[in-house]
């Protein structure tokens, strides 16, 4: 494999991987069915019922 | 100890069995080995920098032990899962004050001696000289004043969006410890001409060695807390977090590979050479300033704005984006450090491509920032600490916008090597760094001590504009610096002659950097104001000109 291949492969693999992994995640964050689990999260700093761990007893 | 911690799954008391406290014998061991090695290396040392430096680890361990068998003897160590851990972060806001002003301290001292270069050097001191300062003010402000303030901040963010206590037990404290003496023996090191010679990396192979250890501690811990989380979601700051420890590990371990040259001396040889090291180098420093600088501070941002503005985040899809586009662009803008050198030209033209990209990650998260605000400008009128936090995602806004240019290779020749760039670096690290820093200071501080509102507000107020005008001072005036020296050192005459010698233009920085001392003075100045209010705050005082009205009471 000669420097020039080897870098080609790594300039384009690198276009498509990118490319990719973003439309995977845009496509992720904006899934429609996924909107309630991200409002949910959201709130979380918010929440300020007591500052104490929650502890859930068996 | 309460019945509670029975009732946890996973049975995190420290970290096998309830009552086997695996956490006090992991640390114990690190300390003995630790003892060991110290007083070996003491003894046995080449140079007088590795003597001191085993000298210092060997108080420390020594200290260690008797700290834990102190602590044990009075129960101290035990475990109660129905209360957060905050000693530990309590420890963390009073380091984080205390290295921001010596950092800071020696940020106005060698901008002093660049403006008068006599200024604080005798003789018989060699290493009060620019050089030994230099990486003292950068380690100092970076490492020592931002590595404690993400500790403790990721401690409390975790612990209270996962509504778990802090995992590990004891090593909590082993990390918040550990890493300020890899602060100290670095420095030390520093100032006896210690260094691995790599810009954020000066630490030498025994420091590395010894932040690995707390580093994958600190994963261990942060992970654990995520592991045993009662909320469903992770919420998005420790996602900012977790890259944060994740590629600092990765970028540390890399960039440090180097052979000692005698397991007793403090020199190691990098194990990359030429245009290798180069790239290893910025390939680690951009990452340091993207994940160190940035991602860590942007869960700062994505908690503590939010919960001081009391609405939840402007967009938290934009935040899933943000946070995805950022790590994956963010890793590859490090040759933008390395223009006009051997690097292949398509690997400059790589990390410049990726650093206009990053434009538009950063700005997204600016504006989901910003944004969150919406409906409650008017706090920024009454909450000096909320515009403190507003006034540094403006700042990041700022640097993130001047990076990208900067990284354009026609623009890079002018400003590579020159003033611009460091007044590039401080938008970032005084505006963004600093100003968000203060901001979650000021929140924690009435929080962990339980107190109803800070001592001051006024003196918050105080400190807002002395930083902001400091920070004007030294932006605007590295500006005109660096633009002048670019445009000095490329300046021809008729005949095809430098038209400048090269101290003619150094010659013609002193007002410039008198201007920028002085900034920097104002903006030590605020902090030392902050560190005051903060004291007087965990006292329980309660400035008299400013009584606590009913909505504070509330
Ligand atoms: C009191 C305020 C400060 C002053 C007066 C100050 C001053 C300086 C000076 C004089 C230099 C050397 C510039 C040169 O070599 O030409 C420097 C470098 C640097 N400072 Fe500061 N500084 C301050 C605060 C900070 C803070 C808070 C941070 C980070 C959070 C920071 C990060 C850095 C970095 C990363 C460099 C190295 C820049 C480079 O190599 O390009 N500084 N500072
Ligand atoms: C989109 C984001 C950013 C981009 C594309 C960017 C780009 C650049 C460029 C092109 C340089 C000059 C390299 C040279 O000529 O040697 C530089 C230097 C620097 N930047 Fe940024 N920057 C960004 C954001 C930031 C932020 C937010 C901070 C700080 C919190 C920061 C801290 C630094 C530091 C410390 C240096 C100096 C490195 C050294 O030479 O020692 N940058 N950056």
């Amino acid at each position: 494999m000669t420097y020039e291949s080897l870098a080609t492969f790594a300039q384009q693999g690198g276009s498509a991987y990118f490319a990719l992994m973003f439309a995977i995640v845009c496509i992720y964050a904006l899934w429609p069915k996924n909107k309630k689990k991200f409002d949910d999260a959201a709130l979380m700093p918010l929440v300020t019922d007591n500052d104490a761990p929650l502890i859930v007893e068996k | 100890m309460s019945d509670a911690t029975l009732a946890v799954p996973l049975r995190l008391n420290g970290l096998g069995k309830p009552g086997q406290r695996i956490d006090v014998l992991i640390v114990s061991v690190i300390c003995v080995l630790g003892l060991l090695w110290g007083i070996s290396a003491t003894a046995l040392a080449h140079d007088l920098g590795m003597r001191v430096i085993a000298a210092i680890f060997t108080i420390a361990f020594a200290g260690g032990l008797f700290a834990i068998s102190f602590a044990g003897s009075k129960g101290n160590l035990a475990i109660d899962e129905a209360v957060y851990l905050d000693g530990v972060i309590k420890a963390g806001v009073i380091a984080a004050s205390f290295w921001g002003i010596v950092g800071m301290l020696v940020g106005v001292i060698i901008a002093s001696q660049l403006a008068f270069p006599d200024f604080l050097y005798f003789k018989e001191f060699g290493f009060l000289n620019f050089g030994r300062l230099r990486p003292i003010h950068t380690s100092g402000v970076i490492f020592a004043f931002g590595g404690n303030v993400l500790i403790a901040t990721s401690f409390y963010v975790v612990q209270r969006t996962s509504r778990a206590r802090l995992f590990g037990g004891l090593l909590g404290s082993f990390v918040f410890w550990g890493y300020n003496l890899v602060i100290v023996t670095a420095a030390t090191g520093y100032i006896l001409g210690v260094t691995s010679g790599q810009e954020y990396a000066e630490p030498n192979w025994v420091v590395d060695i010894w932040l690995t250890i707390v580093w994958v501690a600190y994963l261990v811990v942060f992970l654990g807390t995520l592991w045993k989380r009662k909320e469903p979601h992770i919420y998005v700051a420790n996602w900012f977090y977790l890259a944060f420890i994740v590629t600092i590990a990765i970028l540390h371990l890399v960039n440090n590979l180097a052979v000692p040259t005698s397991p007793w001396s403090s020199k190691a040889y990098s194990l990359f050479s030429g245009v290798q090291n180069a790239m290893t180098q910025w390939w680690y420093g951009h990452n340091a300033v993207g994940f160190f600088l940035t991602a860590g501070f942007l869960g700062i941002m994505y908690y503590f704005v939010p919960k001081r503005a009391e609405r939840p985040v402007y967009s938290y899809q934009l935040s899933i984006i943000h946070f995805w586009a950022l790590i994956f662009t963010y890793m590859w803008a490090g040759p933008h450090h390395l223009h006009y050198t051997a690097l292949p030209q398509w690997v400059q033209t790589l990390g410049m491509t990726f650093s206009i990209i990053l434009w538009m990650p950063s700005w997204g998260g600016m504006i989901n920032g910003l944004m969150t605000l919406s409906g409650a400008w008017d706090k920024l009128r009454t909450d000096p600490v909320l515009r403190m936090l507003v006034a540094s995602i403006a700042f990041y806004g700022m640097s993130t916008f001047e990076g990208p240019a900067m990284s354009i290779r026609a623009v890079n020749s002018l400003s590579h090597y020159t003033d611009w760039t460091i007044g590039h670096v401080h938008s970032g690290a005084l505006g963004w760094v600093g100003m968000v820093s203060f901001g979650a200071l000021y929140c924690l501080t009435p929080w962990l001590w339980k107190r109803k509102r800070l001592y001051s507000e006024k003196l918050v107020e105080a400190h807002f504009w002395l930083s902001t005008i400091g920070i004007l001072f030294y932006i605007t005036s590295m500006w005109v610096s660096g633009i002048m020296q670019g445009l000095m050192w490329r300046a021809y005459n008729e005949f095809g002659f430098l038209q400048y010698s090269f101290v003619e233009s150094v010659k013609a920085m002193k007002p410039y950097y008198i201007i920028r001392a002085t900034g920097g003075l104002m903006f030590m100045a605020g902090a030392c104001v902050m560190a005051y209010n903060l004291w007087r705050t965990a006292k329980g005082d309660v400035a008299a000109s400013e009584p606590i009205t009913e909505a504070q009471e509330a």
